[in-house]
C-alpha cells in the first residue's frame, strides 16, 4: 500500500478523514477545556482571596 | 438501610418502571408509524397504501438488475423471499446498491403493480469481512451445494 | 469497616479525591494514549477493507465506540444520579452532572459519523428510522439535562432534578439499542454486542475493540478533569481550596 493509496481510500478518503478529524478535535478541545476553566478558576479565587486579605 | 433511604429507593423504582410501562404501552400503539418501510409481501397484500408514497424495503433479487437504454433508469425486481415486485428508478444509485444486497425504496405502486421509485437507499448488513473471507466462504457455500 | 468501604468513604472527601485524582491521571492519560494509537492503527492500517464497503467501513472505529459510549454514560449518570438522590452522597451528584456534557459529545460523534457514513452507503446522510431518531432524543436528553442543572441557582437541589430527568430518560436507553430489531430499521442490527458470535471478522474486530476502550478510558479521564474543575467551584471557600490556590 502507497502513501496515496492509504489518503485516497479507495476514493472514500473525505468520508473516513473528515470523520476521524472532527472527532479528533472534539476529543481533544473536551480535554483541554476543562483544564483551561480549572486554572482560570484558581486564578480567580487567588485574586479576590488577595482582595480579602488586602482589605482586612 | 435506614427506612426513609429504602422509600426513596423504591420510589425511584416505582417511577422508572412506571415511565418504562407507560413508554412501551405508547410503542405499542404506534408500532405501525415507527416501522421504517413495509416488506414486500405487505406490498403485494395491498397493506401499503396505495394513494400515497410509501418506503418498500428487500433484496434485490439476483440477475433481474435491467438498464433498458443508456440513460439513469433501471428496472429490477424485489423479493422477500415469499413474494417480489418489480421496481422503475431513474436515478443515481448508493455505492452499496448490488443484487443480492437489502434496499429500501421510496415510491408509489402504478396501476401494474410496478413501484415507481423516486429514491433507492441500500441497507447494509452487519456482517463485515475482508474480501478474501468472503471469497472462500462463497466456494465453501457452493461446494456444499 | 474494611479497607476497600474505608477508602471509598475516603474519595468522598473533596481534598483527598481531588489528591488523588491529580495522581491518577497521568498514568492514565498514557495508557489511553497507547489504546488510541493501537486502535487507530489497527483501523486505520492493519484492518482489511470491507468485502462489501471497502475502506468505507473504517468509519465504525469511530462511530461505534461513539454510539457505546453515547449509552454507557447515560445509564452512569442516571445512576449517579440516583445514589445521589438516594443516599446523599455528593461525589455520585457531581458524577451526574458532569457526565451530560460529554455524553453529549459522545453522541454527537456517533450522529455524525454516521451521517458521513450513511452518505455513500446508504445514499442519504440523514432517515428518520427508529434508531436514529432515537439517538437524537438521546442527544435533547443530554442538552435538557445541562440545560436544567444551569437553570437552578442552587446546586444540590440543581443536582437533584437534573437526577430525576436523567433517571425518567433512562427508558430510552432499551428502546435504541433494541430499536433495529423491533422496528424495521435502515440501520443494520448489531455486529458485536449480540448474544451469537459477532459477525465480524477478528482483523477487524479487534481493533474496534480497542478503540472502544480507548474510549471508556477517555470518558474516565475528562470525567476526573471536570469533576475536579466541578469540585473547586463548588467549595471556592473551604480551607483546601485556598490552600490549593495560594502561591
Amino acid at each position: 500500500m502507497t502513501f496515496s493509496e492509504f489518503i485516497n481510500m479507495s476514493g472514500y478518503g473525505h468520508y473516513v478523514w473528515s470523520s476521524f478529524g472532527i472527532t479528533l478535535v472534539l476529543l481533544v478541545w473536551q480535554v483541554i477545556q476543562p483544564i483551561n476553566e480549572l486554572n482560570e478558576l484558581k486564578r480567580k479565587i487567588s485574586q479576590s482571596n488577595l482582595r480579602n486579605t488586602k482589605r482586612r | 438501610m435506614k427506612t426513609i433511604r429504602k422509600q426513596r429507593l423504591f420510589l425511584i423504582i416505582a417511577m422508572v418502571a412506571a415511565i418504562m410501562g407507560a413508554v412501551a404501552f405508547a410503542l405499542n400503539a404506534f408500532n405501525e408509524n415507527l416501522m421504517y418501510f413495509y416488506s414486500v409481501t405487505e406490498t403485494v397484500n395491498g397493506k401499503a397504501p396505495e394513494q400515497q408514497a410509501f418506503r418498500l424495503g428487500g433484496m434485490v433479487v439476483k440477475g433481474s438488475v435491467k438498464r433498458p437504454g443508456e440513460g439513469l433508469t433501471v428496472f429490477f425486481d424485489l423479493t422477500d423471499y415469499q413474494s417480489s415486485v418489480t421496481v422503475n428508478y431513474t436515478g443515481i444509485l448508493p455505492d452499496l446498491f448490488r443484487e443480492g444486497q437489502g434496499i429500501i425504496s421510496t415510491g408509489r405502486l402504478n396501476e401494474k403493480g410496478v413501484f415507481i421509485a423516486d429514491e433507492v437507499l441500500a441497507k447494509h448488513d452487519e456482517n463485515y469481512m475482508p474480501p478474501e473471507v468472503a471469497e472462500s466462504l462463497k466456494t465453501a457455500k457452493s461446494q456444499a451445494d | 469497616m474494611n479497607p476497600v468501604m474505608k477508602w471509598i468513604h475516603l474519595l468522598g472527601s473533596p481534598p483527598y479525591f481531588y489528591r488523588f485524582s491529580g495522581k491518577l491521571l497521568p498514568w492514565l492519560s498514557v495508557l489511553c494514549i497507547i489504546l488510541f494509537v493501537w486502535g487507530l492503527y489497527g483501523g486505520l492500517v492493519q484492518a482489511p477493507a470491507d468485502y462489501q464497503q471497502s475502506d468505507a467501513f473504517r468509519i465504525i472505529y469511530v462511530h461505534v465506540p461513539s454510539a457505546w459510549m453515547s449509552l454507557f454514560v447515560y445509564v452512569t449518570m442516571a445512576v449517579a444520579g440516583a445514589i445521589g438522590i438516594i443516599w446523599h452522597v455528593k461525589m455520585a451528584e457531581i458524577v451526574c452532572v458532569t457526565s451530560a456534557p460529554i455524553g453529549a459529545v459522545f453522541t454527537f460523534l456517533a450522529l455524525l459519523t454516521g451521517s458521513i457514513w450513511g452518505k455513500p452507503m446508504w445514499g442519504t446522510w440523514w432517515v428518520w428510522d427508529a434508531r436514529l431518531t432515537s439517538e437524537l432524543i438521546l442527544l435533547f436528553l443530554y442538552f435538557g439535562v445541562m440545560a436544567l442543572y444551569r437553570a437552578i441557582e442552587d446546586k444540590r437541589m440543581a443536582a437533584r432534578a437534573v437526577a430525576i430527568l436523567a433517571l425518567v430518560g433512562l427508558v430510552n436507553i432499551p428502546i435504541i439499542h433494541y430499536s433495529v430489531e423491533w422496528w424495521s430499521t435502515l440501520h443494520q442490527g448489531p455486529t458485536v454486542t449480540k448474544f451469537d458470535k459477532p459477525s465480524m471478522d477478528a482483523s477487524m474486530l479487534i481493533p474496534l475493540l480497542v478503540m472502544a476502550l480507548a474510549f471508556q478510558l477517555y470518558y474516565c479521564i475528562v470525567l476526573l478533569l471536570r469533576m475536579r474543575t466541578e469540585l473547586v467551584n463548588r467549595e471556592r471557600n473551604s480551607k483546601w481550596v485556598n490552600d490549593l490556590v495560594s502561591p
